[in-house]
């Protein structure tokens, strides 16, 4: 459906896959980013105003997303523009290097945009300014209405040719939005754009939600709900915002997550004091037990590959974290460390997996490879959980609660991301408190 | 035969119990033994002397002698009022993750109905509900705060 809206005219102009100078390395923090020059766009005066969007306006702002993007990251440096010196039409055509080179600027992103006929028109370049070679030329045709995704885009293509990986920016997020007093809160389901912009609330309040988390096309989603106090997995459909309960199940369902193929819904079913995970094929509705134990087996979450499931479980006593095949079989236990090990989540890339780990009071998030081994804790704090992965696998989204006092006042929750380095850890923006983050895939591939 | 068997049980259960009383009451302090909290600050009443919830250990969900004497004040109740059923819910504290305290919060509830089972309570009148940490009783973040909010909560539904 998103895919439909978007109709994405893609090809290139005549990308120089020459030898650039400057690449950006992203598999250590980052403490030297790159500095890098957003030239507005600019806009062509023959363009027309389009419903309620002030054409003039759009060059500059989508160069400021951009920029926000890459900022974002913590891997670029976008350069203040009343230093820029060439005028946006100009510099897209051929910049001056030696100019952009004086302020420091190691790369340059130029471009122009026409809206007519209800269309958008766009084209934007990537300069390498030290090898005074261009990078990237990409041009592409949308409605004008989605001039922010545009802006993703290029962030995206931009992002994918100077670090060779996957971008992450045309994205969203679906989280949980929390309001008023802890033990009378009201919770919905929102989504939004990964930079914060664009927030929607998918439910009105009226009943408990809890982790939704997008299926591989990021049309639907699978959540808990306690409609009539009957704590179900349900899922949803994000455009029809029709809802239908998960199976048939004569107990509480939770902890839901898609297989990597979209076609079942893997989850913990409670029952007689056990949870057990279990799966739901969604065309076939057949009902499968992955886990019998006597011992609590939640938050299941497929490798990408779908052959295998990480979990958690305290069989052995308490809180650790398991693989088995996709079957159940060959169960094996991961973690060992001291503390408690839970909300494993498979790594988009198949090599990682995300963890929270509570410990002497204080939670971690962190990642292991699949096998247990290279533990790395990313972050400590009173409360946090639920890591999420960026659909490139180099970024987790997760919550963090903080503390209330003894008035039992003053505590909040709000999303934050941490790179996979363990460096730049940004709290995200939304509208209200916000828990239980689930990044989606690239919307545009 | 069977009542045979559940007596058996409860006197090991008893004996058991005494056993771990004796090592917990080294740890009292103020309304918690251990961190089991044992004060009446929350506590609710379905009858008069029938105190409504009983209090977990962190990450358990077996019941205490205090939690079963509680328990059996309930079965007591609800065996003289055949016509009430009751949902159990079960809670647990904001020190655990989401999902595993929804978990947690079912095996809690799960352990006081089988406790009023075996005092000739039918499962048929007793619903159990899981809310994990979503619904605190004390939403101070104080270790008293989570002892108390580590419960199961018997509720009249009719």
């Amino acid at each position: 459906m998103i895919r439909t809206i978007l109709i994405l005219l893609f090809f290139l102009l005549q990308t120089n896959k020459v030898f650039s100078l400057i690449e950006v390395d992203i598999t250590r923090g980052n403490l030297d980013p790159l500095p890098i020059a957003v030239s507005p766009l600019h806009v062509d005066p023959n363009s027309k105003t389009s419903s309620n969007i002030k054409v003039k306006e759009l060059g500059e702002k989508i160069s400021e997303i951009v920029e926000k993007n890459f900022k974002s990251t913590g891997l670029f440096n976008p350069l203040k523009k009343d230093a820029f010196v060439q005028k946006p039409d100009i510099a897209h055509l051929k910049p001056r290097f030696e100019d952009w080179r004086l302020i420091k600027a190691q790369a340059l992103v130029t471009g122009k945009l026409l809206v007519k006929d209800e269309k958008l028109k766009i084209e934007f370049r990537l300069w390498d300014l030290t090898a005074s070679k261009e990078m990237v030329a990409l041009a592409f045709t949308t409605t004008p209405s989605n001039w922010r995704r545009v802006a993703h885009i290029i962030s995206d293509k931009i992002y994918e040719r100077l670090t060779g990986e996957e971008g992450y920016f045309d994205t969203r997020i679906i989280y949980v939005s929390e309001a008023g007093p802890k033990n009378n809160r009201i919770k919905k389901l929102a989504i939004m754009d990964q930079d914060g912009a664009k927030t929607k609330y998918l439910t009105l309040g009226n009943e408990l939600v809890l982790t939704p988390r997008f299926n591989p096309t990021n049309q639907l989603v699978t959540y808990l709900s306690y409609f009539r106090n009957l704590p179900r997995v349900y899922l949803l459909d994000i455009e029809t915002g029709v809802q239908e309960v998960v199976g048939n199940f004569p107990g509480m369902t939770f902890a839901p997550r898609f297989s990597p193929d979209g076609k079942k819904i893997i989850m913990s079913f409670a029952k007689d004091g056990n949870s057990d995970i279990y799966t739901m094929d969604l065309e076939t509705r057949v009902v499968e037990r992955i886990t019998d134990d006597t011992s609590i087996d939640t938050s299941p979450s497929y490798s990408p590959d779908g052959k295998y499931i990480c979990f958690n479980s305290d069989r052995s006593g308490l809180q650790q974290i398991y693989v088995m095949k996709s079957d159940g079989s060959d169960v094996k236990r991961i973690t060992f460390g001291k503390g408690l090990y839970g909300t494993p989540v498979w790594s988009p890339r198949g090599d990682l997996i995300a963890f929270t780990k509570v410990r002497k009071g204080r939670f971690y998030i962190g990642v292991m490879r699949s096998d247990g081994t290279g533990e790395r804790l990313l972050t400590e704090n009173y409360y946090q959980e639920a890591p999420s992965w960026s659909p490139n696998g180099r970024v987790l989204i997760f919550y963090r609660e903080t503390k209330s006092n003894s008035k039992g006042e003053g505590h909040s929750a709000k999303l934050w991301s941490i790179d996979i380095t363990g460096y730049n850890e940004r709290k995200i923006k939304t509208e209200t408190d916000a828990s239980d983050p689930s990044w989606s895939s690239l919307l545009s591939k | 035969m069977i009542l045979n068997k559940n007596l058996k049980s409860i006197l090991i259960v008893i004996f058991a119990t005494l056993a771990l009383n004796a090592c917990a009451a080294k740890k009292k302090s103020g309304d918690m033994s251990g961190d089991v909290y044992t004060g009446k600050a929350t506590i609710k009443y379905l009858a008069s002397g029938v105190p409504d919830r009983v209090f977990f250990a962190t990450n358990k969900s077996n019941l205490t002698t205090a939690a079963r004497e509680t328990l059996r004040k309930q079965a007591k109740f609800l065996r003289k009022n055949k016509s009430l059923n009751v949902t159990v819910e079960g809670h647990a504290d904001e020190r655990g993750t989401r999902e595993y305290n929804l978990a947690l919060g079912e095996r809690r509830a799960n352990a006081a109905k089988d406790y009023l089972m075996t005092y000739g309570i039918s499962g048929k009148r007793i619903s159990v509900i899981s809310y994990g940490k979503e619904k605190p009783v004390n939403t101070a973040s104080t270790p008293l705060a989570w002892s108390q909010n580590r419960r199961s909560v018997t509720v009249k539904v009719n």
